[in-house]
Formats: structure tokens, sequence, C-alpha cells
């Protein structure tokens, strides 16, 4: 199958080892990876924070972008939703017909990484080796808009030596939140130093998730405490074949 | 809503909020009980969301027809005997209770606990016109007695553990036992007998309610403690306050929201009192009957298309126990009768967006979207957040400049063309590498200096993904 890479602009400028990850499992799974160079910023954080006209044209250069792809799949549960939650109100809000048919034959076709492999190419064992104590925190966006259900954790259970430690109260909010966490930042370090709690007590040496955004907000939470605990998004743990945990 | 105007925006009153740790501890052991009792509730319906399908449309009907029913509910109240009032406002409202209370006779009443009545101040509007309004539920009465203000629609005294509870019944409850404990059952029976002597001497009993059946004409009040039946049986006069979104058009439609409404907000499988009345009976209950239709901005919210959901509210405040905001800031930083996820839609679409405090409650949200999982009405609340997000932005596009708005058209240009992303990605790998220690940067200048006061943030790599992939595969894309 021929797919389309969206990086998105978070992993791409912050971290580019996320997205060499996702093309060494696709490829190792034998599909061709491009990586359509016309695409930036699906724009999530404009909608979200409520400048969507800002959004329209950065909907616009996606789905130029990624027209023609059989699958564009993206590390990255939240701009997934974007996509394919929001973009058709988007381009009816724009009154732009062209956007409007292209957004409907890309969004459907746009994929979160771990429900592409577990659910649309149906494969949990994608190789992986990763002798590691691993918790996952499932991304509001991944289980609450996209609805990948457990598939990260069947493909974490896959991998060879994963030790997979529970997350109390997994499914609760990290606080990030994009632009709340700088418009908000007493309410969101309150609601990440809870989570920091729980991955603590969880005994894991790595936080996996769906969403470096999320990574980059407990992570950042994580560091400062100087925890130990490492934070990795789950393509680079099913990509990883080596056992190293960094 | 009078009595909260002049608060300041979400993100001071939290920091106020968040930094009491007994507010916290309060409201975490609160927030977190009910939460998995609901969960139960609601797992016991193998039906539960053909229920939640049928309640939304059952309202977006109702909604999309509300001239119709406002005018069938009218005239079935009249033809059983009630008077109907129309309130465009809550001056409005206000003004009209204050009159029939005048008109029966009575200097006091007693109220049943009502939003409506919250929403419009009509405590306070009564108090300037020398009548007495006392609260019957028992934390609208601690809440009452604390000269404070609720902070959760269902639980408004949430933010008081039993220890603060028995403190303000000891300093302001007239004839309270002395040695009275901090026992809830102690603090229960001593409301008891302070409010008995009210039901039996009060002239005008004021309710609002959960719902108006509009084919008989007949209110409904949904209530755990037998207060409420007591203020609307026992007074010779009573007036309900009621928004007009609280509309059903037939009993049958109401069986849907008695199934759902327990179980979303007490966890109940069946709340304790259900009473219902229909206009005057002769011989048995109040004389007179008021019933004030309210709207205080529901019809702007209504012409609101995506904000138009929020009426379907029930206000079972199953979305205020689940949001990580509200857990950790309490009601009262939302600065409106309606906190937590709902309250940060209903005030700004009832209110406008033009003073501070209501812009900034669209974006006192993670858009974690646990609120619209657990809605019984299925109110999808994310959207109708970063829709009214974007209403703020808009209406202050006319304005003069705005840093945020430059920060935002400038990184939009940015974000949306490869060419520019990319030179950006460079610089950034440049500025990185002076200001980060070991792969991570302590301090940002601002707006970014709130992220960094609690946590770390990740230095830019030396080569972005983008630039690995030129060089790498450059040719084949």
């Amino acid at each position: 199958m021929r797919i389309g890479l969206f990086v998105t602009c978070l992993t791409d400028t912050l971290f580019p080892d996320t997205g060499k990850a996702v093309v060494t499992v696709l490829e190792r799974l034998g599909h061709q990876v491009d990586f359509p160079a016309g695409q930036a910023c699906c724009g999530q954080m404009h909608f979200n924070t409520g400048y969507r006209r800002e959004a329209v044209p950065m909907a616009r250069g996606f789905v130029t972008a990624f027209g023609g792809f059989e699958a564009v799949v993206t590390p990255s549960a939240s701009c997934a939703s974007m996509v394919r939650e929001y973009y058709p109100a988007l381009a009816a809000e724009a009154g732009d017909p062209g956007l409007a048919r292209a957004v409907a034959e890309v969004a459907p076709r746009t994929h979160e990484l771990s429900e592409f492999l577990a659910d649309v190419l149906g494969v949990t064992d994608v190789g992986g080796y990763f002798p590691h104590r691993v918790t996952y925190h499932p991304s509001c966006h991944s289980l609450r808009m996209l609805k990948v259900g457990d598939a990260p954790l069947r493909l974490l259970r896959a991998v060879r030596g994963l030790d997979l430690a529970d997350l109390p109260d997994a499914e609760a909010c990290c606080g990030f939140g994009g632009t709340f966490a700088v418009k908000n930042p007493d309410v969101s370090a309150a609601i990440c130093a809870d989570k920091v709690t729980a991955v603590r007590r969880s005994g894991a040496e790595v936080l996996c998730a769906a969403d470096n955004s999320c990574l980059m907000h407990i992570g950042g939470a994580l560091d400062r405490q100087r925890s130990g605990v490492a934070v990795m998004h789950l393509a680079e743990i099913l990509a990883r074949t080596d056992g190293q945990s960094r | 809503m009078p009595t909260y105007l002049g608060m300041p925006s979400f993100p001071t009153a939290a920091r106020t909020a968040v930094a009491d740790s007994q507010l916290r501890a309060n409201l975490t052991h609160a927030t977190h009980a009910i939460r998995a009792k609901r969960a139960g509730a609601v797992a016991e319906l193998s039906d539960w969301e053909e229920l939640r399908q049928a309640a939304k449309a059952i309202k977006d009907h109702t909604l999309a027809h509300l001239d119709t029913y406002l005018l069938r509910l009218e005239a079935n109240v009249t033809r059983a005997g009630g008077h109907v009032h129309w309130a465009s406002g809550a001056d409005e409202a206000n003004a009209i209770v204050s009159r029939l209370v005048r008109d029966a006779g009575a200097n006091g009443v007693v109220k049943v606990k009502s939003m409506a009545t919250q929403e419009t101040g009509l405590n306070e509007a009564l108090a300037a016109d020398g009548i007495t309004a006392l609260e019957t539920d028992l934390a609208e009465l601690i809440v009452q007695l604390g000269h404070d203000r609720p902070s959760h629609i269902l639980v408004p005294a949430i933010h008081r553990n039993r220890a603060e509870i028995r403190e303000i019944f000891r300093r302001q409850m007239p004839g309270v036992p002395a040695g009275l404990t901090d026992d809830p059952s102690a603090l229960a029976a001593a409301a008891r007998a302070h409010l008995r002597q009210a039901f039996l001497s009060a002239q005008v009993g004021v309710s609002g309610a959960n719902f108006a059946i509009a084919e008989t004409g007949s209110l409904v009040v949904v209530e755990s403690e037998g207060n409420g039946r007591m203020c609307v049986t026992l007074p010779r006069t009573l007036i309900s306050v009621v928004g007009i979104e609280k509309i059903l058009p037939s009993w049958r439609d109401l069986e849907v929201f008695l199934a759902l409404l327990p179980r979303s907000s007490t966890a109940e499988r069946m709340n304790p009192y259900t009473s219902t009345w229909t206009g005057i009976t002769p011989g048995d209950g109040p004389e007179n009957f008021h019933l004030v239709l309210l709207d205080n901005g529901r019809t702007s919210a209504l012409a609101d298309q995506t904000g138009r959901q929020a009426l379907r509210c029930i206000r079972c405040s199953a979305c205020l126990n689940v949001c990580p905001v509200y857990e950790r800031t309490g009601g009262h930083a939302y600065g409106s009768p309606y906190p937590g996820p709902i309250g940060a839609i209903i005030s700004p679409l009832l209110r406008g967006v033009t003073s501070p405090a209501d812009a900034s409650l669209p974006y006192a949200s993670t858009l974690c979207g646990a609120c619209y999982e657990v809605c019984p009405v299925a109110i999808n609340i994310p959207e109708a957040l970063v829709h009214l997000r974007a209403k703020v932005v808009d209406a202050k596009r006319e304005k003069n400049f705005s840093a945020e708005r430059a920060v935002f058209s400038l990184s939009g240009r940015v974000l949306r063309s490869p060419r520019l992303l990319a030179a950006a990605q460079r610089a950034a790998a440049v500025s990185g590498r002076l200001v980060a220690r070991s792969g991570r940067i302590r301090r940002l200048p601002p707006p970014l200096s709130g992220w960094t006061e609690t946590r770390d943030a990740p230095a830019p790599p030396p080569e972005s993904f983008r630039a690995w992939w030129s060089r790498t595969r450059g040719g084949r894309s």
C-alpha cells in the first residue's frame, strides 16, 4: 500500500525520531511510505483556540498534499481527529465546495498509527523487541474522539520482552489541552501533577502514548522532577528491535 | 446573573482555587466518589445509549417547536387554574415574583432548590424589596447561612466538608442545638428542626421545575430530601420560575428523562421524591399557582446553531463530576451559578462573550471530551466550546491590536507554508542549542513561561524530520 506519512508539525519540529519510527514500522510491514513535502500543520491549534479562519488555508494545504494516497497515517490521534472530525465542518463553514469535496475524499482515509496498524491492516505484532516496563496513557483524543479502543495496548502486548504496567486512573486527561496549558497554566499543572503521580506509581521505566503533545507535557513534568521515567511515542517502541530504551 | 458581576476571568479565579489544598481535597473526594457510582448506575441499563439518543431527539424536537409547546403549556396551565407570566430577563422575572409575594400579603418565602432563581439572583432581589427567602435544600441552606455561593449544580456546598458545615450552623443557625457535632445525621437533624417551623408558617413557596409538561400544563420537580414536596404543597401560594427550555411535549417523553436524570446526577435508579402538580386543586395544596416563564438569553442561545444544543441540558451535573478542570478549581472560578463544562458553554451563550470573565470561560477546558461522553442528552460540549472560542476571537477582530491575534496570524502563515516551517525549524534548532541543557529547556519567555514554571520543554533537535527525509530520501517524493 502506498501510504502518505503526515508527520505533524510538532513531531516534525521537535520529535523527528517518532517520524523515522513510523517509516521503519510501515516499511518493515512491506508498505511504501512517502512524505509529501507540501505538508505543514493540520491547523488544530488555530481551530481549537478560536482562529478558525486561519485554520482554513492549513486544511487546504493538507488535502492538497495528501490527495491521491491510499491511506494517510499520522503518529497523532489529536491531529487525525482534527482532520476526520472537524475538517468537514471547517470546509462547510468556509463555503468552499472544492475543499469540502477534497476533505470528503481524504479525511476518511486518514488514520492514527495504532488504528491503522491494528484495525485497517489487522496487524498487532509488528516485530518489535523492547525489554522494558512500560505504561500506556490513552490520550483523550485517541480515546474519546477517534475511539481507537485497545488498539495501542494490543500492539504493545505483542512487543517481545515488553512488560506492560497498569496506569492508575489511565483515562484521566493529562491537562495539556493545547493552548490550555499556556492560558490556564495553574490548572494544567495541577492536572498534570496527578498524572505524574499515577505514572510513578505504575513503576514503569517508560511512559508511552499515541500523541507527542501529551508526552511533551507529562514528560516535561517528569523531567522537572528528575523522575528517571522516560517518555516514548508508541511508534518508537514498536520500531525498536535492539532493546534500547532511548 | 447579577450575583456574579465583577468576577475575575477564569485563569485568575482558578489560580486561587488551585492553591487551596482543603478545597482540592474536598473536591477530589466528592467528584471521584460520585463518578464511580454514576458509572455503576449507568452500566445497569443495557439501553443507555438508546435512551440518550431518545432524550436528545425529544429535546431537539421541542426546541425546534418551542413556540407551539410554550403556548400549549400556557393554555393548559391557565385551564387548570394557574396564572402564566412571561419574563424576558432576570430583572423582569424577579419583579414579577416580588409583586406576587406582596400581593399574597407575605414578607417571606420558602424555596425549593432552583437553578433558574440562582440565575436571576432572586434572593438578593427579594431582599432588596424587604422579602426574606429561605433556602430549604440542605446544601443550599449551608450556602445561604455561610453567605457563600453555590459551587456545583446538584451539590451546591460540595466545596465544604462537615467540619466547616458544623461551624456555619453554630455561627448562623438560630436555635442551633448546644454541642452540635459534625456527624452528618446530627447536622441534618439540626437543619430539619430549623426548617420545620418555616414550612408550617410559610405563606408563599417558590420553586423551579425540572420539567414542564405541555399537554397537561403540569410541572415536575425531582429531588432527594422532601423539602421540595413541603414547599410545593404547604404554602397557600406557589410561584414557579422555569426556563423556557424545560418544556416536554407529553408525559410519555418524561419517562425517558426520569430514567436518565437520577442515574446521571445522584447515581440513583430513582430519586426519593418526584412531585408533579397541575394548576390548583380546591382543598388540596396551594390555592394560587403562578408560573413565571423565563427567557433570559435562551432565545439568543436558540438562534446559535451550534450553541443551541446546550438548551437540552437537564442540569444533572454529570459533566462537572468527570471534568479534570472542575475537579481542580471547583465551581466558584466559573463566575456563574452554572459551573463546570456545561457552565463554560451556558454562561457565554446566555450572557454573551463581551465581559473578560465570559470570554475566558470557553477556554476553561482541555477539550478532553469526558463531559460529552457522560452527558445524558448528548451535548457535544467540546464542539460548543471551540465554536464559542471562535465567537470570542471574532468579536475581538474588529478591535485594535491584540498580541495573541498577532501571534496566531504569524504562526498561521508559518504553519501553512512548508518553506517557512522548514526555515523556522532551522532557526529553532540554532536557538534551542543556545538555551538548552542536556536536551531540555528549563525556562521560556512569556507567553510560554507558564509552561516552564512546572514543566521542562524539549529542545529542538539539530535536524527536523523534514530535513532528515530530504537529506536521506530526497529524491523520492
